[in-house]
């Protein structure tokens, strides 16, 4: 079928000859057509997006109280060992029968160490196997103090599904992947991906809500219903 | 005289305003979403600086919409995306529509847009045939009840849980507690075989990112982030204006919407698509396609005065605060976009003349103003309107009253005869007011003109001196 690119650029053209005031300071004064200051870009936002200190201590403390106000489960891990006995541990108290994991370097070994009936998204997979699964187990490229979000890819974390389809979804990480803010975040995402991205990178903030009904909200409206954190001291 | 849209209007915002129960329930659910929305905006060291760097980027964009549009598309195609760009509803509509009849689509399941409302996207494929289901609650709640979005955040704030209740009762024939959490549920579990089933998986963009070739979409329930992993095809629409220069802008537009939207700090889900799933990747679509849709924003941008009306992220923290929406509720507009930048918008999209009495539909309190967190200029932009109708087609009457006024006022000896003749007059307009041969009907239908003095200003100066 044949667009309208041309036709839009055009307009865009024709319309944008007439030049538009750039926005005004506090009083809405509208007068330059230039800018007189210089863009505002990333490294300018922290001057004005919450605040976030440098040290680790207070972006843990950050982070923890970040992730209990939005009802994400966390653990901080010792050692691989307690790591393990906190996945087995969630798999008893949680009776999971089937587990939907990707492959990696966190993840790989945890998943050996349990006996129950497993789908490994790095084969081809039947979607409606990880429908049945009871948590979807995936790695991540960073966490964010700032809001205690948890950034992932489809690189990263096993593909698109993984992290979206089962009720519980339990993500393993390591403590030197705390990111201070969102922009720490995406200065990141330039320097790891910039030469190729994933086709999918998202913030995970908490689990799935909604407050469409009177506003209040419900956990668990269409992802996952629990999501827990297990972070491993590195 | 008044066009068929503005005779609707007024009735319906006449009848809303006097229920006194939407009232109730619209000012409950503001209330919480007023108290989170503020203490987020406290977290930010510079919530003003915020806004303008937001509004310098969104000008930037705007301003040079050309260079990354084809930034964005040419870096999308490279990877495998299907660009449409579509001038009008019409094209944009019937591409989706080809598309589905050429891979013999059945199933569609889509994400929150408010650019498929714009252009009338399900009722075009439901009268195909298509089977097509919104997955967003608020959304899927008003589909059912055949009723269109009450407000471009919340589409069904206007309806209580018991109302909820009957509707999927009617039908879905489902048969649970009025509580929140197990009407959540039952949509949950109906739609969660659609998303694994659908052909076809549509959802919108918050924004498009030129630098890296992605679009970015903000949600809260993991519906679009489904909707856009398991369907073989994944279509995108996304107005024209919405694209930003460089990926990075996002760490200050994603919680920025957020605060002033949802009053959340981000919200769950955050979610940028660069393609259909890449040869090392385990899943995702095969086919990913965007729609770009001007269907008349470019009309919008020709206005210099109003450009920055599209620097709009649809936030919909104008309607929080509008008394006017407050009152009038969001189906009163009748437009896809309600609330101040629906009034400022719709006569650009849809008609100056059949739309301006939107503009007239404000007490310029300027709230909208104070909230955008791109800083459009919003309450300034319904005096551009209401300006620019007048201009474009003047009403007689009025013209002629201005005429009079004018003459009247620059003779001082006239003016003090035509306010002795109004005094005099005024007790005998009790007879006829805000009857149907009152001329000024419209205003003394429900308000009292206060009563001429016995005495002016001029007279009283005069007496003291
Ligand atoms: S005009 Fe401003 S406040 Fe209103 S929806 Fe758009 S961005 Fe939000």
């Amino acid at each position: 079928m044949n667009d309208s690119k041309d036709l839009i650029l055009r307009r865009i053209r024709e319309a944008l000859k007439s030049p538009a005031p750039v926005p005004g300071g506090h009083d809405y004064s509208h007068a330059e057509t230039t800018p007189t200051r210089p863009k505002p870009d990333l490294g300018s936002f922290r001057q004005f997006l919450p605040e976030v200190e440098n040290d680790f201590n207070s972006q843990w403390s950050l982070l923890s109280k970040n992730f209990t106000a939005l009802k994400t489960d966390f653990g901080l891990l010792d050692s691989k060992e307690e790591l393990t006995r906190f996945v087995q541990e969630l798999q008893r108290t949680e009776n999971w029968k089937r587990i939907g994991y990707h492959r990696g370097g966190l993840t790989t070994p945890i998943i050996d160490s349990i006996q129950t009936e497993k789908v490994c998204v790095n084969d081809p997979y039947d979607c409606q196997d990880l429908e049945k699964c009871d948590v979807g187990i995936s790695e991540c490229d960073a966490i964010v103090a700032q809001t205690g979000s948890i950034l992932i890819t489809a690189r990263s974390a096993g593909g698109r599904g993984l992290s979206a389809l089962p009720p519980h979804h339990l993500i393993l990480a390591r403590t030197s992947q705390m990111v201070s803010d969102l922009p720490a975040a995406y200065d990141l995402l330039y320097q790891r991906y910039g030469q190729s991205y994933p086709s999918m990178i998202s913030f995970i903030t908490g689990p799935s809500r909604t407050g469409d009904i009177e506003r209040i909200v419900v956990l668990g409206a269409h992802g996952p219903k629990k999501l827990t954190v297990a972070i491993l001291k590195d | 005289m008044s066009t068929g849209y503005a005779k609707e209007f007024k009735e319906n915002s006449g009848r809303m305003s006097q229920d006194l129960t939407h009232r109730a329930v619209i000012k409950k659910a503001l209330n919480a979403y007023e108290v989170k929305r503020d203490e987020n905006r406290s977290k930010y060291l510079d919530w003003q600086e915020a806004r303008q760097a937001a509004a310098e980027i969104k000008w930037e964009a705007v301003n040079h919409l050309d260079r990354y549009l084809l930034e964005m598309t040419e870096k999308l195609e490279a990877r495998g995306t299907k660009v449409f760009w579509a001038s009008n509803a019409e094209e944009a509509r019937n591409y989706v529509i080809n598309l589905s009849q050429e891979k013999k689509v059945q199933s569609i399941i889509k994400s929150k847009t408010m650019t498929s409302e714009e252009i009338h996207l399900n009722s075009a494929l439901e009268k195909l045939g298509y089977d097509v289901i919104e997955s967003d609650l608020g959304e899927y709640i008003v589909q059912l009840n055949e009723e269109a979005p009450y407000h471009l955040v919340f589409p069904a704030m206007h309806l209580t849980r018991g109302q909820i209740k009957e509707i999927f009762k009617k039908k879905l024939g489902s048969n649970t507690s009025d509580q929140p959490e197990e009407l959540t549920m039952v949509a949950r579990d109906i739609m969660r075989q659609k998303y694994l089933t659908a052909d076809m998986g549509i959802s919108g963009a918050n924004f498009g990112v030129a630098e890296t070739g992605m679009i970015s979409i903000t949600e809260n329930e993991g519906n679009a982030r489904l909707t856009t992993s398991f369907p073989k095809i994944h279509v995108a629409l996304m107005g024209i204006e919405k694209v930003l220069p460089k990926l990075g802008d996002l760490a200050l537009f994603l919680p920025l919407l957020a605060t002033a939207g949802g009053g959340q700090q981000i919200t769950c889900y955050n979610t940028m698509i660069g393609g259909p799933r890449l040869n090392d990747e385990v899943d995702g679509p095969e086919e990913f396609h965007l729609v770009l849709i001007d269907n008349r924003r470019t009309e919008l941008l020709s206005d210099a005065e109003q450009r920055d009306a599209l620097h709009c992220i649809r936030c919909a923290a104008c309607l929080n605060v509008c008394p006017i929406f407050k009152s009038s509720g969001g189906h009163s507009y009748g437009t896809t976009y309600q609330g101040p930048i629906g009034s400022v918008i719709t006569p650009h999209l849809r008609g100056l003349q059949d739309w301006k009495h939107l503009s007239l539909a404000s007490s310029l309190c300027a709230s909208c103003t104070d909230v955008c967190p791109v800083k459009i200029d919003i309450h300034h932009h319904l005096l551009h309107n209401r300006r620019n109708a007048v201009s474009q087609s003047p009403v007689w009457w009025e013209k002629i009253a201005f005429i009079g006024f004018t003459f009247a006022t620059a003779i001082p000896a006239l003016f003090q005869l035509s306010i002795k003749i109004a005094r005099l007059l005024q007790p005998l307009h009790g007879l006829i007011k805000g009857s149907l041969i009152d001329p000024a009907r419209a205003w003394t239908q429900t308000r009292d003109l206060p009563e001429i003095p016995a005495k002016s200003f001029r007279q009283q100066w005069k007496e003291r001196k």
